[in-house]
């Protein structure tokens, strides 16, 4: 009985505070799908997807070389690792991405290829074209992205048992191989739920780079919002898109989980569509 | 003839704990030895130790006449390199008390992974050389299984496939029968027998009496980090000479 109140309850607000935003006029969902669509917006929609892939996968590199890295027997490699994700997760990745846009070419106006200590130049060029505001995105997100997937990589990496390591050893593979081949396949199912976490934060996180003016989903609204003032119906409009593309991930992440826990039960549960596919065949047995 | 394993007074400490305290033996090609003794005696660490899993920290201890895991010059000895020790240890087959089967893999590619990434060995042939194995240990029907899927007795035989699919001179079972339901135990010694018929040098670290009587060329009785006994297992075992293996002894058996 005390469910049922409860749920009534819960139903009862949910219907009372949609009912109170679907209807209200200053929304103005008229204006929502005039600017769904528009090419501005989805520019910027484009633009934030490629962020998040490139930033992620950035993010996912740099995070396994981190993590076994700092699971080396070397203690300066160690170390490196240990630095690099100290400076990055211990400063904000605004002002980060602030760093790359405005900070690095104000430091180095010019970026030079060669030997380093004053030995003879490669190539050089002027900062500001070589780090575009792509660039300066790219770096600000990705690099600090490494160093939080670089804590969830290592993570993985310990849930693994001891043995593993010690038979793939006992047969002959090395340290990388053994990684490669046995320890990062059985990591991956400790590694992909956070990992799937990170990409859906990330894709929110790339909103932080239009402070350098570059033009992802909400920078595209803001510019437009700034100029004929409908700022509701505008934020609504990237809302509804960071939530579209939240929602696709999220449905991803379920499937590649599934892929990953191979081995580990003997029989998976079965998927929603496999789950519905198997109630209409019931019922149309039952008939 | 040159030893398969010749060991000179192997010490070996974790932190402050001894755990061997000087252990000599020796073992000729072709022989199965037993190890026997009650747990905490290092017997599994001086195990470890011959494939270099564990390092020794004073002693010589040679496989095949080779020093493992280092490399004299002069009176020094220094430690080989990680792509050197992974040479030797492709050499020598190790099967675990816990299986550690790869659990992401089927059995065939549990089987064939090492032959393929270590020795460098064409798939098909490692295929075929994993078919053979299989049906050798009576697995031959579960090449598709998962270990998940599989019992322990034949998680077990699997091990030792993919172990045997190196081709190893030597091969170090480590109380490969402790952690089996006692129905399924019999499985596994049959397969280590018929091993040990086949000429096969193996260093068995056992509670399993009989095995080591039936099976062993020499039974190795260890204690507090010494060999307290060894010899004939026959004679060590109906007529043991020293204290500390009658009173293990007329426990067990």
């Amino acid at each position: 009985m005390g469910r049922w109140i409860a749920a009534a309850i819960v139903l009862f607000v949910a219907a009372a505070l949609i009912y109170s935003f679907a209807t209200n006029s200053r929304v103005q969902w008229g204006v929502v799908g005039d600017y769904l669509f528009d090419a501005r917006v989805l520019r910027g929609v484009r633009a934030t997807l490629e962020l998040t892939v490139v930033a992620m996968a950035i993010g996912i590199v740099l995070g396994v070389i981190l993590a076994v890295m700092r699971l080396s027997p070397n203690p300066i490699v160690k170390s490196a690792s240990w630095l690099y994700i100290w400076f990055f997760r211990g400063t904000p990745v605004l002002l980060q991405i602030l760093f790359w846009g405005i900070g690095i070419s104000a430091l180095y106006p010019k970026i030079s290829i060669g030997i380093p200590f004053g030995g003879p130049v490669i190539a050089s060029g002027n900062a500001n074209h070589i780090i575009t505001l792509f660039v300066a995105a790219i770096l600000g997100l990705g690099l600090n992205e490494g160093a939080y997937m670089a804590e969830i990589v290592r993570a993985g990496i310990i849930s693994v048992d001891e043995g593993q390591h010690e038979a793939a050893h006992s047969l002959g593979m090395t340290r990388l191989q053994t990684m490669r081949r046995i320890v990062l396949p059985q990591a991956m199912r400790v590694i992909i739920p956070p990992t799937g976490n990170e990409t859906i934060s990330m894709l929110k996180t790339t909103s932080l780079v239009s402070v350098i003016a570059y033009t992802e989903l909400l920078y595209a609204v803001q510019l437009i919002y700034s100029v004929n003032f409908k700022t509701i119906p505008l934020l609504i409009v990237a809302a509804l898109w960071y939530l579209f593309f939240t929602t696709i991930l999220s449905i991803g992440q379920y499937y590649i989980e599934r892929h990953y826990a191979r081995g580990s039960s003997r029989d998976l549960p079965p998927t929603p569509l496999q789950r519905l596919r198997w109630a209409a065949l019931a019922r149309r047995e039952w008939n | 003839m040159e030893l398969m394993v010749k060991a000179e007074g192997v010490h070996k400490s974790f932190g402050r704990l001894e755990v061997l305290k000087g252990i000599t033996l020796e073992l000729k090609p072709g022989e199965v030895m037993c190890m026997l003794g009650p747990s905490g005696s290092g017997k599994s660490t001086f195990l470890r130790c011959i494939n270099h899993l564990e390092k020794i920290d004073a002693g010589r201890l040679y496989v095949d006449g080779t020093l493992v895991g280092y490399r004299q010059q002069g009176d020094k000895i220094y430690e080989l390199r990680e792509s050197e020790v992974a040479k030797e240890r492709a050499q020598i087959g190790m099967v675990f008390q816990r299986f550690n089967l790869f659990p992401h893999m089927n059995v065939l590619h549990n089987v064939i992974e090492a032959p393929t990434r270590v020795q460098g060995i064409r798939r098909e042939e490692a295929v075929q050389k994993a078919r053979t194995l299989l049906d050798r240990v009576g697995l031959a029907d579960k090449i598709d299984a998962y270990p998940a899927q599989l019992s322990g007795g034949q998680q077990q035989r699997v091990a030792i496939a993919r172990a045997l699919a190196m081709e190893p001179k030597l091969m170090l079972f480590d109380e490969p029968t402790s952690a089996l339901d006692p129905e399924l135990v019999g499985d596994v010694l049959d397969a280590m027998r018929q091993l040990a018929r086949e000429g096969m040098t193996m260093v068995v670290v056992t509670h399993e009496i009989g095995f080591a009587r039936e099976a062993g060329d020499t039974l190795v009785f260890m204690d507090e980090g010494v060999v307290v006994e060894s010899g004939d297992p026959r004679e060590v075992l109906s007529n043991p000479k020293h204290e500390r293996t009658q009173a293990f002894l007329s426990k067990v058996l």
